[in-house]
């Protein structure tokens, strides 16, 4: 479980996290959601410790951070290895070839064998369908392509938690919905994800929980079904301006 | 023509060597000078102050180096610096002078290479739990090395000529050779002819071995793209 406890983080012109408290459970998928600006961001990159919060406590599992304190390499790494990140622009290393953009960490940081991690490699490619591309460099595929294997790479890691910044705001819509199917798919077996989406339809198939930022708080959180059914005038506008009907 | 091998002969034994050596060197020097400039180290204050220093020593490097002519550098060292009790033979001078001379320039187009790749690639390699050194040899180095690739060809190509001015301090390489033979035959305009080519045919080698790089190094981008 990760347990986040009053995060403020101020920057210059903007709080993008006002008091901020939320839990992520274990198993689940959390889909955060809000206006552009909103902090949802800021608020996963936070879980990675890729954003420093100002103050705010976080804990997962038995690990708790102080962010009004420095916080140890090791402790930095050990948050890490229970997470795994995938970016708006996947950020794939093109150096490498596919399977070297997934097998790199698990054998630098995990040091397993060469013959281990390739295999693992190769289940995950098999189960985003893209075992054939194997060999070849990230610019030669498409985005949807690249982000499915920025998936696979966040996997080989086994993180308790995989989480997702806006992984399909940079793609077109049939894309998108490969790599939704994707996510889904990934969810079903139980693995924990926190995704930062505007896909509401998404968010309404695979999310067990919503939690709603808006100017850098949490105006909801709580089951899918409740967040729908909403009676939150904010909230309910929110979604009618996403809907064409 | 019976020259031609004296020549050949000074510059296996003394310009490429002296060349090479320097430049493997200057490299070092170069990466660490570019990472001293680029890092910001955690840790506590007295950490932070004597990492300041460091920088300021690397910017003051540079600025010497680059600052001051190439064989006003040589002088100090070999001619100068005995004066204070350091003395050295030639060739150590000339490697000495060479590397830290390369250094100063090949930190910059280094530094530059290292700030063209973008912070998404560090933030991806963090949080697969890359330390930052591990980020730095597997990640960001292999695709620096791309971006300076052209340029660092530049100098090492500008330190094969420059190795010339190593004839002032006694080194006995292939302009120094082609000195003595002149002055054994009188023919200054053949035999400087004939060493001006050698110089070219080892610069156009390395031309052709910085192509070839390039295309090894650029493997990964698309046709079109770069």
């Amino acid at each position: 479980m990760i347990k986040l406890e009053h995060l403020v983080k101020q920057y210059q012109n903007q709080r993008a996290l006002d008091d901020v408290s939320v839990t992520f459970e274990d198993n689940q998928s959390t889909v955060i959601v809000g206006p552009s600006g909103s902090g949802k961001s800021t608020l996963l990159r936070t879980i990675d410790l890729l954003t420093h919060p100002d103050s705010g406590t976080m804990q997962i599992d038995d690990i708790t951070v102080d962010f009004t304190k420095e916080i140890s390499r090791k402790t930095v790494r050990a948050i890490r290895r229970k997470s795994g990140m995938v970016f708006q622009n996947w950020n794939l290393f093109p150096h490498l070839t596919v399977l070297q953009n997934i097998t790199e960490a698990p054998r630098t940081v995990l040091k397993q064998s060469k013959a281990a991690a390739e295999s693992r490699a190769y289940e995950l490619l098999q189960s985003v369908g893209l075992a054939e591309y194997a060999a070849q460099y990230p610019t030669q595929l498409s985005g949807g392509q690249q982000q499915r294997i920025s998936i696979c790479r966040a996997l080989a890691m086994g993180p308790e938690f995989l989480l997702l910044d806006e992984p399909t705001s940079a793609l077109d819509p049939e894309l998108e919905t490969q790599v939704l199917r994707i996510l889904e798919e990934i969810a079903a077996k139980g693995q924990a994800m926190v995704v930062v989406t505007h896909n509401m339809e998404f968010a309404r198939l695979v999310a067990d929980k919503i939690v709603f930022v808006e100017d850098g708080q949490v105006l909801f959180a709580g089951p899918v079904t409740e967040f729908f059914t909403t009676e939150n005038q904010r909230i309910q506008n929110f979604l009618a301006g996403l809907s064409l009907a | 023509m019976t020259s031609l091998p004296e020549l050949v002969a000074a510059g296996i034994k003394f310009t490429i060597p002296l060349a090479i050596i320097s430049f493997a060197f200057g490299l070092v020097i170069a990466v660490i000078t570019a990472l001293i400039k680029l890092a910001r180290p955690r840790g506590n204050a007295l950490v932070k102050g004597a990492w300041s220093v460091l920088v300021a020593i690397a910017y003051f490097y540079v600025w010497l180096f680059r600052s001051t002519p190439l064989l006003v550098q040589l002088f100090i060292i070999f001619f100068g610096l005995p004066n204070l009790g350091v003395q050295m033979p030639a060739f150590t001078a000339a490697v000495i002078t060479f590397s830290l001379n390369t250094g100063a320039y090949a930190s910059e187009n280094i530094r530059g290479a290292l700030l063209s790749i973008p912070q998404d690639q560090w933030e991806a390699a963090e949080t697969l739990g890359f330390t930052q050194s591990q980020t730095l040899f597997k990640i960001i180095f292999p695709q620096a090395i791309r971006i300076a690739l052209p340029t660092l060809s530049n100098e090492f190509i500008g330190l094969v000529k420059d190795t010339s001015l190593a004839s002032s301090i006694t080194i006995l390489e292939m302009f120094t050779v082609s000195q003595q033979i002149t002055a054994k035959n009188y023919e200054p305009l053949l035999m400087y002819c004939l060493v001006a080519a050698l110089y070219a045919i080892l610069c156009s080698i390395l031309s052709i071995l910085q192509h070839y790089l390039e295309k090894r190094t650029s493997r990964y981008i698309k046709r079109g793209e770069n």
